[in-house]
């Protein structure tokens, strides 16, 4: 790369592993790594502690003691809600990772004792335990680099993957090339810049990088949950939201939640007019424990001058992508390959679907998920260079492509155009051909619509460029995994396509291609 | 949104500008950080959480810019429900011994704790 014709200062890093996101994934894979001796950098788009999902909540994981038969139940419940999506070796593994793995932060992180006296080592609230993986992390040697959106993946002349590409948006300025002997992507899912919590960061950059070297998808037909949020809030937490009842403006009761999802009632409803939410339920004790639980939950309610417990108060839902949905990209072995050489995928970049099946791991299994899957990927990482103990150059022919750019006016019409489709509550939850076809033709009008980035792009442009054109394309692998699936399966609900009474032989809806998108069927193997 | 940075509150230590995971702050010439790009907040209110002082507040509807009164304070509070910084010490959440000593329990019968 010639330095010369880059408008921007360029930086050069070297490490073992490079961890690209710094939320749970991320920072597990990475303190795993240091852990054993490995040099890891870790580059963050906003700030390791704060930025994703994991920061703002307050993640469970899926904890289960080795006792005799507790696991094999906690696996067998959960296969047969997977309706052959899922594999029950996957599952194992990860609650054992998460029990051997997650008391580890325990020198980083004070617990709290609940009412009965007892630490619970797996419900985490989330600033702290973010913070203390940081300084986990700190601690063992990463090498952090806040505020470094990565912009693209770099391949070596062998076409491995050997690095990334990015930018420095604070301290000293510029573009930075990382190279490494594997990459780990930890970059989280895509909600599309719904409100959901945390998640404005998580714009499917991952996503997009590893599908221009050819990455695949799966299981991006299930995307389509929604959570309940105080109107115009963030909030999205939704513990106390079991106990709510919905009304709208007539004071007709509306269908409430179905489990950890909001209903094809609610969405209507909302659609037709303002939809108010009434608290009185919540029990006493929940009522008095919930600024201790959830700190955050209270703010916006007590800001507004709200008591949710008395008054009710209006709703908006919001969409959660991929997050609290199960799709992404396919692994293709058992430590979390990519399918591509030298990168990785972890977290909720990765399809989940071997341990949630078609219905979200929202909480614990997602978590336990997040710290296992970087676990494991980063001794996996480790092994297959200790085997290829080569050198690695970064020759010429590893640039990085050129990132699209968008005036700030087809930036912003873009993005208003995919969240229309992508985050309609009501279309979303009850999906349709008609509908599904409508949406692909429109988002591939404004994919077309993209043109080349100009040179003298500042670095936010080129972080805010590549945002944009990542939630487009999650968007259309979103949309035409759900065209494949003509049956309505766990969280996909296909109105055209009700549930099949015979059951068809599982299979996967994979995805990819950028220009042309593309989705086609596999058979499941579980 | 983040709407209001304190001044007289604000000792310009920079932390927000650093853990923002939006990078909605800069540093400016005098010492309170300047909000330069607001429509980026993702009201999370961490910032509000990593502020020693309680000089940031964040307005809950993140949909749009809400001015905030220009008799308003922040309140501090999601800081000190969670106990966190100078609150750490506060009978809120009293972690600190106590929790360590069974912590370290925990770790010896990880099942007795867990049943």
């Amino acid at each position: 790369m010639n330095q010369k014709a880059l408008p921007h200062a360029l930086h050069d890093h070297a490490a073992d592993l490079v961890v690209l996101g710094g939320g749970l994934s991320g920072c597990w894979a990475a303190l795993t790594a240091a852990r054993s001796g490995a040099k890891v950098s870790l580059f963050e788009k906003g700030y390791c502690g704060t930025s994703g999902v994991a920061a703002p909540a307050g993640p469970g994981h899926w904890w289960v003691p080795p006792l005799p038969g507790a696991r094999e139940d906690a696996v067998a419940a959960r296969l047969s809600k997977a309706k052959g999506l899922g594999d029950g070796q996957w599952m194992h593994r990860i609650i054992e990772r998460t029990w051997q793995n997650l008391p580890d932060i325990g020198r980083y992180y004070a617990y709290e004792p609940d009412d009965d006296n007892r630490i619970r080592l797996n419900a985490l609230r989330g600033p702290e335990y973010l913070n203390a993986l940081r300084r986990y992390c700190l601690a063992m040697g990463v090498t952090i680099f806040d505020h470094s959106p990565v912009l693209s993946l770099l391949r070596d002349s062998t076409g491995r993957v050997a690095g990334a590409f990015g930018a420095h948006l604070q301290g000293t300025q510029g573009l930075y090339r990382a190279r490494a002997n594997a990459v780990i992507l930890a970059s989280g899912g895509c909600a599309f810049q719904s409100r959901l919590l945390g998640a404005a960061n998580n714009t499917g950059d991952g996503h997009f990088m590893a599908a221009e070297l050819g990455a695949q998808f799966s299981g991006m037909e299930f995307s389509s949950i929604f959570s309940v949020v105080p109107k115009n809030t963030t909030m999205s937490r939704s513990m106390i939201y079991s106990f709510a009842r919905y009304f709208d403006t007539h004071g007709r009761e509306i269908a409430p939640d179905a489990q950890g999802q909001a209903s094809l009632g609610l969405a209507e409803a909302l659609a037709a007019g303002p939809v108010y939410c009434d608290l009185s339920r919540v029990p006493q004790d929940i009522r008095a424990q919930l600024p201790l639980i959830s700190p955050n939950v209270m703010l916006p309610f007590r800001r507004q001058g709200i008591d949710p417990f008395k008054d009710r108060f209006e709703i908006d839902l919001v969409g959660e992508g991929t997050i609290r949905g199960v799709g992404g990209i396919k692994l293709a072995g058992p430590n979390c390959e990519s399918g591509l050489e030298g990168l990785f995928a972890t977290g909720d970049i990765a399809s989940r679907e071997a341990v949630t099946g078609p219905i979200s791991g929202g909480g614990a299994v997602n978590a336990a998920w997040a710290l296992a899957s970087g676990c494991l990927a980063a001794e996996a990482a480790l092994s297959t260079d200790r085997r290829t103990p080569r050198r690695l150059d970064l020759p010429g022919r590893a640039k990085p492509k050129t990132s699209a750019a968008f005036s700030s006016e087809s930036h912003r019409a873009i993005r208003t155009g995919v969240q229309r489709e992508m985050l309609d509550a009501s279309r979303q939850l009850s999906r349709r051909a008609s509908h599904l076809k409508r949406s692909l033709t429109t988002l591939d009008t404004l994919w077309s619509q993209s043109a080349p980035s100009p040179a003298d792009a500042s670095l936010q442009n080129l972080k805010r460029d590549r945002e944009t054109q990542a939630m487009l394309a999650v968007a259309r692998w979103c949309t035409s995994s759900a065209l494949e699936r003509t049956e309505s399966l766990g969280m996909h609900r296909r109105a055209d396509e009700p549930e099949l009474k015979e059951p068809v032989k599982p299979y996967h809806v994979l995805s990819g291609g950028l220009n042309e998108v593309r989705s086609w069927r596999e058979e499941a193997f579980s | 949104m983040i709407e209001l940075i304190l001044a007289e509150r604000c000792t310009g230590c920079g932390t927000c500008i650093s853990i923002c995971p939006s990078n909605v702050f800069e540093p400016s010439s005098g010492a309170v950080p300047m909000i330069v790009r607001q429509e980026d907040c993702q009201t999370c209110f961490l910032c509000e959480l990593y502020c020693e002082t309680d000089a940031l507040y964040v307005h809950p509807d993140a949909t749009g810019h809400v001015p905030s009164p220009d008799t308003l304070t922040p309140p501090g509070d999601y800081r000190r429900d969670s106990g966190w910084g100078s609150w750490l010490k506060t009978p809120v959440t009293a972690t600190s011994t106590g929790a360590w000593a069974m912590y370290s329990h925990a770790q010896e019968n990880p099942l007795e704790e867990q049943l």
